[in-house]
């Protein structure tokens, strides 16, 4: 099936994959916004004991999509891996510090004899809600903004900055991508605890949330239009049939205007948005992260799609157009691609099984009966 | 052509070093604890009997613990090939990213979905739900080292692929061949099959210590009874899986084998050092015995590295300088093939540039038939070769001692578990906690085995790690190495802290 495939159609294929994982990762970074709205909507320790109980069954979902993400990047294409990984060297390894600390917070934070104590565990989540998001967006924001790096006849990368990728952070441009994605997760992670915990009896604690995810909701928008603007107004890097890239003004908003179904998924992925935090503000739905997460899902795949396809480098350098990297440049061989390909097609049962599972488990609200016992989080 | 600063790629060999072993002190007990929580739901669900679901919960909370300390170690390791190893990640990604990919779609979701059904689902799904969902974590662990132990199974012995000058890096052409390697096979078996010891080996330990404290002991002599009978299945597998993963050594690194054995001039029947303490002063230049003092058992070298007894095993003298006779070449003519293989391929990306057709087509044919040797090409000295000997010998010896003393422990627990004598034999509830330790040290030792073993080469004889390594500054890898020891440390010494204060709670009372 797939070994008669073109190698360009089989780079596509892959180039849609890894952005599904990517936007579901934004999806699943509720995870990371509910821990940032920890100290903030939790006054009592039943009221956090909820909080991380509700996210602490999910925390791995979001962990694994990040880390398959990054291994269906490496398989498919590793030129990126190896460039932005060893190139970008500082950010990632922050990203993947918040990401360390984060793993044990959960598990360890009311354990009796936990040596760091539990505000110090909550403080890891915290800084992996944020920090750790924050730098991902600034991070994916680079796939349009370009980075600092030359690639050698032997395609080792060359970064030309000293902060080693940490630059990526003090551009306006990147920075507020990664402040939407901030505030997102934030919305996505209040919508997700409405959904998940019973608020019976515990009306101010529900109100509290509801509030901070729709003040998370307004302060976002700033953010996202500043950046989509921004970047349907900026020039950015176009390829030809033969590899040779030039610049183009404009080109963002080219490919969206070429590509009119990317342009419905971003309009109706921020409709869905819009409309998940509608119903838990004005509504009292619990309901609302569904919209929204399909919401961001969209969103995600159209940031992806934009920065791949039609004939644009996705991850474009700043220093030499000639090392940019293209999804046609940067992937494996077609043998790779194609016994990948074959590998791709769990995902759906990947998918239909976590699903099941997500319906068993959330079957029944979360309550605070459920988190006083031994072996809550 | 391939500039590297040498302390860089030293910070990074410790950085990797260092994570791996970390890592490797929780996984161990992940792949077999997963497994023995199994059983004990297993029998729970069978018998209906609540001991066995205390039991259960009991391991299912310190695998808990262990296992979130192990996917913190876990997520660095797979990014540092990107991050310290970039070259790498290029020239072998084609090969090396597919497993990786495939582990976290096949293996680590299923890992995921399912801890989250087997710690909070008891109230949520029906009995057998919760079985099968402890099952999957159990196999998803698994899974999970059957696709890291391919990747490294190819390091240690490359097939399945070619060289692409166009893009410089090699390519998949038999995805079976890396994947399913006979070497990946004898690294899962054995990998797995020691992490089942060791975790057998903590069941085991912590029970004993309830016994010694005379605390919860109908408990601590089921599970005793459950984990000796794994562990010394286990142990006999494993020492069986050893030799079939010595012979592969010895048949696609037999400098590694000549490194575990001192073994320096290479012979006919060679014997096999059963015990021997290394001269520290014996270098290469001389002639000298490497041995202070040694045990050795005759032909059996030759017998386990080639199973043809009176075969002739190479030494180190023969894998550097040569052996006509024995049709070894030398590393100084692999090194000169593999700088002409390394210069036509520069002269051909460079005259295909220029246009220049003719030089591309000439330094193309040069290049293919050196490429075989291109990997030494980039060695400065022939003496690179080698790995360092005494860390090897002791390693690879104490690995195999302790493991051929796990199967006469796991014995005499079983038997005294029959004979229902275990309480009252403290020596043996003492060794018993002691051996838990004994296991970790195997177990990491194993892995120096492998690892040190492999050395100078991040691919054996295709890639050194001088090459693999990111263009980056010192001071950067020095940096996150030391970030890395401090934060690992202190969770470690969390973990560790939240494990004994578990242990002393015990079991939930009835």
């Amino acid at each position: 099936m797939f070994g008669n495939m073109e190698i360009y159609t089989l780079q596509q294929y892959w180039w849609i994959i890894c952005s599904v994982l990517g936007a579901l990762f934004l999806f699943l970074s509720f995870v990371q916004g509910g821990q940032s709205l920890l100290w903030q909507v939790a006054k009592s320790e039943v009221e956090k004991s909820l909080v991380v109980n509700s996210l602490g069954r999910k925390w791995e979902l979001t962990f694994t999509t990040l880390v398959t993400f990054g291994g269906a990047m490496f398989a498919s294409f590793p030129k990126f891996y190896s460039t932005s990984f060893g190139g970008a060297y500082w950010v990632w390894m922050l990203i993947l510090f918040t990401f360390i600390v984060q793993a044990v917070a959960y598990e360890y934070r009311k354990k009796p004899n936990n040596f760091l104590g539990q505000k110090v565990y909550e403080l890891f989540l915290f800084i992996n809600g944020t920090v750790g998001i924050l730098l991902i967006g600034a991070a994916v924001a680079t796939f349009f903004s370009g980075s600092n790096f030359t690639l050698t006849m032997f395609n080792f990368v060359n970064w030309t900055h000293p902060l080693r990728g940490v630059e990526a952070a003090f551009s306006l441009f990147n920075l507020s991508l990664g402040i939407f994605l901030v505030m997102n997760a934030r919305t996505l992670g209040g919508l997700y605890l409405l959904n998940s915990i019973d608020f019976s009896g515990l009306v101010e604690f529900k109100g509290r949330v509801t509030k901070c995810t729709f003040m998370s909701f307004v302060i976002s928008l700033p953010f996202l239009l500043y950046f989509l603007i921004a970047l349907l107004l900026m020039s950015g890097q176009q390829y030809d049939d033969v590899g040779v890239v030039s610049i183009v003004a404009n080109k963002y908003l080219a490919n969206l205007l070429s590509m009119p179904i990317v342009a419905v998924m971003l309009l109706a992925g921020l409709v869905l948005v819009i409309l998940g935090v509608y119903l838990a503000k004005f509504k009292s739905s619990s309901r609302g992260i569904w919209p929204a997460g399909l919401g961001t899902v969209l969103v995600g795949l159209t940031v992806f799609f934009l920065a791949g396809f039609n004939n644009t480098p996705f991850y474009p350098s700043n220093v030499d157009l000639n090392s940019s990297l293209t999804i046609r440049n940067a992937s494996s061989g077609h043998y790779t691609l194609v016994v990948m390909s074959y590998v791709s097609l769990l995902v759906p049962f990947v998918l239909g099984y976590i699903f099941y599972f997500w319906r068993k488990m959330d079957g029944k609200k979360l309550s605070s009966s459920e988190v006083t016992n031994d072996k809550a989080y | 052509m391939f500039d590297f600063d040498l302390g860089m790629v030293n910070w990074a060999r410790a950085q990797f070093a260092l994570t791996a072993m970390y890592h490797w002190l929780f996984v161990p007990l992940t792949i077999g604890i997963s497994f023995l929580c199994a059983f004990f739901e297993s029998l729970y669900v069978k018998t209906g009997n609540e001991e066995w679901k205390r039991i259960t919960k009991f391991w299912m909370t310190l695998f808990g613990i262990n296992f979130a300390i192990g996917v913190a170690t876990g997520i660095i390791l797979e990014f540092q090939f990107g991050t310290n190893w970039s070259n790498y990640s290029w020239i072998v990604g084609d090969i090396f990213g597919a497993p990786l990919a495939i582990e976290g779609i096949a293996a680590f979701f299923l890992e995921a979905t399912f801890f989250a059904v087997m710690f909070f689902g008891w109230e949520r799904v029906s009995k057998k739900q919760h079985l099968f969902a402890t099952w999957m974590v159990a196999i998803g662990s698994n899974l999970s080292a059957w696709w890291i132990l391919a990747a490294n199974g190819w390091m240690q012995a490359p097939a399945g692929m070619k060289f692409n000058p166009e893009s410089v890096r090699f390519e998949m052409e038999n995805f079976a061949a890396v994947a399913f390697s006979k070497m990946a096979v004898s690294k899962f078996v054995h990998v797995t099959a020691s992490s089942f010891i060791v975790a057998s080996l903590f069941v085991v330990g912590v029970s004993c210590w309830f016994l010694l404290k005379k605390r919860h002991q109908v408990f601590a002599r089921k599970s005793i009874m459950v984990a000796a009978v794994f562990g010394l299945i286990s142990s006999l597998y494993t020492a069986f899986t050893g030799d079939e993963s010595a012979y592969q050594v010895a048949q696609k690194q037999p400098m590694k084998l000549a490194a575990f054995e001192g073994l320096y001039n290479g012979e006919k029947s060679a014997g096999l050092v059963a015990a021997g303490v290394l001269d520290p002063s014996k270098s290469l230049e001389d002639q000298n015995d490497p041995f202070l003092f040694k045990v050795k058992i005759p032909g059996l070298l030759s017998l386990l590295s080639n199973r043809t007894p009176g075969t002739f095993v190479p030494g180190i003298y023969d894998l550097v300088y040569g052996n006509e006779a024995e049709g070894i070449e030398s590393v100084e003519s692999k090194m000169a093939k593999g700088k002409t293989a390394l210069e036509s391929l520069k002269v051909y990306k460079e005259s295909k540039i220029s246009g220049n057709l003719t030089l591309a087509e000439s330094s193309l044919a040069s290049f293919n038939e050196n490429q075989k040797y291109m990997g030494h090409g980039h060695l400065s000295s022939p003496k690179d070769v080698v790995p360092p000997v005494g860390i090897l010998f002791y390693s690879f010896h104490l690995m195999v001692a302790l493991g051929s003393f796990f199967i006469l422990f796991f014995a005499v627990a079983i038997l005294l578990a029959y004979k229902d004598k275990l309480s009252s034999i403290r020596p043996f509830l003492w060794t018993g906690v002691a051996s838990f330790f004994l296991g970790i040290i195997s177990s990491e030792a194993g892995w120096v085995v492998a690892e040190v073993g492999r050395q100078p080469w991040a691919i054996q004889d295709m890639l050194p790690v001088t090459v693999a390594a990111t263009n980056i500054g010192r001071g950067n890898v020095q940096a996150t190495f030391f970030m890395f020891l401090i934060v690992f440390t202190i969770l470690l010494v969390a973990e560790i802290m939240i494990m004994l204060k578990q242990i002393s709670i015990g079991p939930q009372e009835r």
